[in-house]
């Protein structure tokens, strides 16, 4: 605007870059709590290890005996990387989801995606019914991902009708979250004692499935999706100033929506198919990166990424520290611990959105 | 060249019902301002939305000086700023401007941030969140955002309708002066019949989804209008400083 009075000697200027430095100040600690919550799982097992064994371990010292760096790397290395990777993706799904529908409440857990994905699943574990007629070995990670990827474009479809609200979007979900609960019920109901645990065991999410091949699947997942949401880093945070004033900055809202929608529903998909039901790191990851870091997507995304994984990695080892000598089903422990964190987050940050 | 704005046979439809129809203006030009007014829900805001590419419709909008195909260079203020993001207000102002240009935030988008928050006057709340503002406050910032992206073209849905008189004052002699210097096309809606003497060129009026009249300030708020389009009585005074002033009588009452 050139009829500005002259502003005060840079001040708007000094006081926004002291903001970003600050911000990529929180992106350093969540990365450093990351990197020591994953360290700490790797020595956390039936035989324990130092902070001091596991680093040695890992950059392939003399020091530790060979039996050591076996176990780290071919059994509790792919563990504790799917924490990570799960964590990231759930979290980076639920940022979107939340950002794309405006609505605090959306996360694949709440808006019926895992509960589809575990009726998926189930069809597979119970009768042996294949959504797809190939790739028999992964059929239930295969089941759970269409059903998944479904339910979110469901979702999607919905939330572009006329007069649809937020209210509306949730309200929605919810009710996938019943119906498909209600179906998986009812397969439950039919199945074999055996096929029966199978289920149960498979939605309380474990990360105890991880693989080599598994985990290269759900980074890949994760390498090509995180760019997507680069790119419209600028459109995505417009967003969520309502959908008139992002339209009127010159952001094709329907288009920057159904991308980020298909996206996201991978994303978020192809965790679940893998490890099975994980609540609230879909939920709570973005909120808790929000409130550290603000709203703007160049440092919300990777916030609610390295919140995602650090918080699926620490529950990793308190699921692993609770019952010594045995691992507590991981979408067990993620509620107990995410919400009491997310809620005295919320009761520490009262009046400020949502 | 001048930023110029056409309507021709304009409308808007939602679904098979028409709220706008046979919208025709004069050319607008590039340093006038026009307001937009009419009683609530006559269709103001659905006319906006249609000229900023929001909403679809028959007719045709011939825009020139700015880029016609993309619209870019047309800017708009929607009416709604609510918002509860956790985004302060000079990141926001950012956002309006970095859309569209490269990721990398230059030395002179952050010139042209602080520019604008000076130009509001609004540098006391820049880095206060979006969701911590007041509805007033929200209101410069929204108005801050849309003249970051340097419009050619501005279009502003009641820019004042939550400020206080001396806002209201300060804003729309800015929204003038801006017109003025930067030869900016205005048209703004707007239910304050004195402000629309103050600032505006040319008046247009809407009523039930159609233009009932459009020309100089003077000649379209008369006592007629008060009366058949707001069922008021009232007159048209002029001031000590020959500034013309709606004078409001009283509701029409209707007896039938």
């Amino acid at each position: 605007m050139t009829i500005a009075a002259p502003i005060a000697a840079q001040a708007g200027r000094g006081a926004y870059r002291a903001l970003v430095r600050r911000k990529k100040l929180v992106l350093l600690a969540l990365t450093v709590v990351l990197i020591l919550s994953v360290i700490a799982d790797l020595g956390l097992g039936p035989a324990r290890y130092s902070m001091r064994e596991v680093v040695l371990a890992l950059v392939g010292s003399v020091e530790v005996p060979h039996q050591v760096s076996v176990v780290l790397w071919d059994i509790r290395m792919p563990v504790a990387l799917t924490a990570v990777v799960v964590g990231a993706a759930l979290s980076a799904a639920g940022a979107q989801m939340q950002t794309i529908l405006n609505n605090p409440l959306a996360s694949p857990f709440t808006l019926g995606i895992s509960a589809a994905a575990s009726f998926g699943a189930s069809l597979a574990l119970v009768f042996g019914v294949g959504l797809l007629p190939f790739a028999i070995e992964y059929v239930v990670s295969i089941n759970a991902l269409i059903m998944a990827m479904a339910a979110a474009l469901f979702i999607h479809l919905m939330s572009q009708k006329r007069g649809v609200t937020v209210e509306t979007i949730v309200l929605l979900g919810i009710t996938l979250v019943f119906t498909f609960n209600a179906l998986l019920a009812l397969v439950q109901f039919l199945a074999s004692e055996q096929a029966l645990a199978a289920v149960v065991f498979w939605t309380m999410g474990s990360l105890t499935r991880a693989t080599w091949p598994k985990l290269a699947i759900m980074t890949l997942v994760l390498a090509v999706s995180l760019p997507v949401f680069v790119r419209r880093a600028w459109a995505l945070t417009a967003l969520r100033l309502g959908d008139d004033k992002a339209a009127s900055f010159g952001v094709n809202i329907r288009r920057v929506r159904l991308e980020t929608m298909l996206v996201v529903s991978v994303l978020a998909a192809v965790p679940v198919a893998f490890v099975g039901t994980i609540g609230f790191i879909g939920l709570v990851g973005p909120h808790i990166a929000r409130m550290l870091i603000g709203e703007d997507q160049r440092f919300f995304l990777p916030a609610s990424v390295l919140s995602g994984a650090a918080m699926l990695s620490l529950t990793s080892v308190i699921s692993k520290s609770i019952l010594p000598g045995s691992i507590i089903p991981i979408g067990i422990i993620t509620a107990l611990v995410g919400v009491p964190f997310l809620f005295s987050l919320i009761m520490t940050n009262r009046g400020r959105a949502w | 060249m001048v930023a110029t704005l056409q309507l021709n046979d304009v409308g808007v439809r939602y679904g098979r019902q028409n709220v706008l129809s046979g919208i025709t203006t004069p050319l607008l030009k590039g340093g006038e301002v026009t307001a937009v007014i009419g009683p609530n829900a006559a269709g103001k805001s659905s006319l906006f939305r249609r000229i900023a590419g929001l909403l679809g419709g028959p007719g045709h909008i011939s825009i020139g000086g700015a880029n016609e195909t993309s619209l870019s260079g047309v800017c708009y203020m929607p009416q709604d700023t609510s918002v509860n993001t956790v985004l302060t207000v000079f990141e926001s102002i950012l956002l309006a401007r970095k859309q569209g240009a490269t990721s990398r935030v230059r030395d002179q988008d952050l010139e042209a941030v602080e520019s604008t928050l000076a130009s509001v006057r609004i540098e006391s709340i820049a880095f206060k969140n979006l969701c911590e503002l007041s509805g007033g406050q929200r209101q410069l910032v929204s108005l801050a955002q849309t003249l970051a992206r340097e419009p050619k073209i501005l279009l502003l849905d009641e820019p004042t309708s939550a400020l206080d008189l001396h806002r209201q004052v300060e804003v729309l002699a800015l929204i003038r002066a801006l017109s003025t210097k930067q030869q900016i096309c205005v048209v703004l809606a707007i239910h304050d019949l004195n402000q629309v003497l103050r600032v505006a060129d040319r008046v247009m009026v809407i009523d039930a989804g159609t233009m009932v009249s459009c020309g100089p300030v003077e000649a379209v708020i008369t006592p007629a209008l008060l009366r058949d389009i707001y069922k008021v009585d009232g007159r048209i005074e002029r001031c000590s400083r020959l500034c013309s002033q709606v004078i409001i009588d009283g509701p029409i009452v209707d007896h039938a």
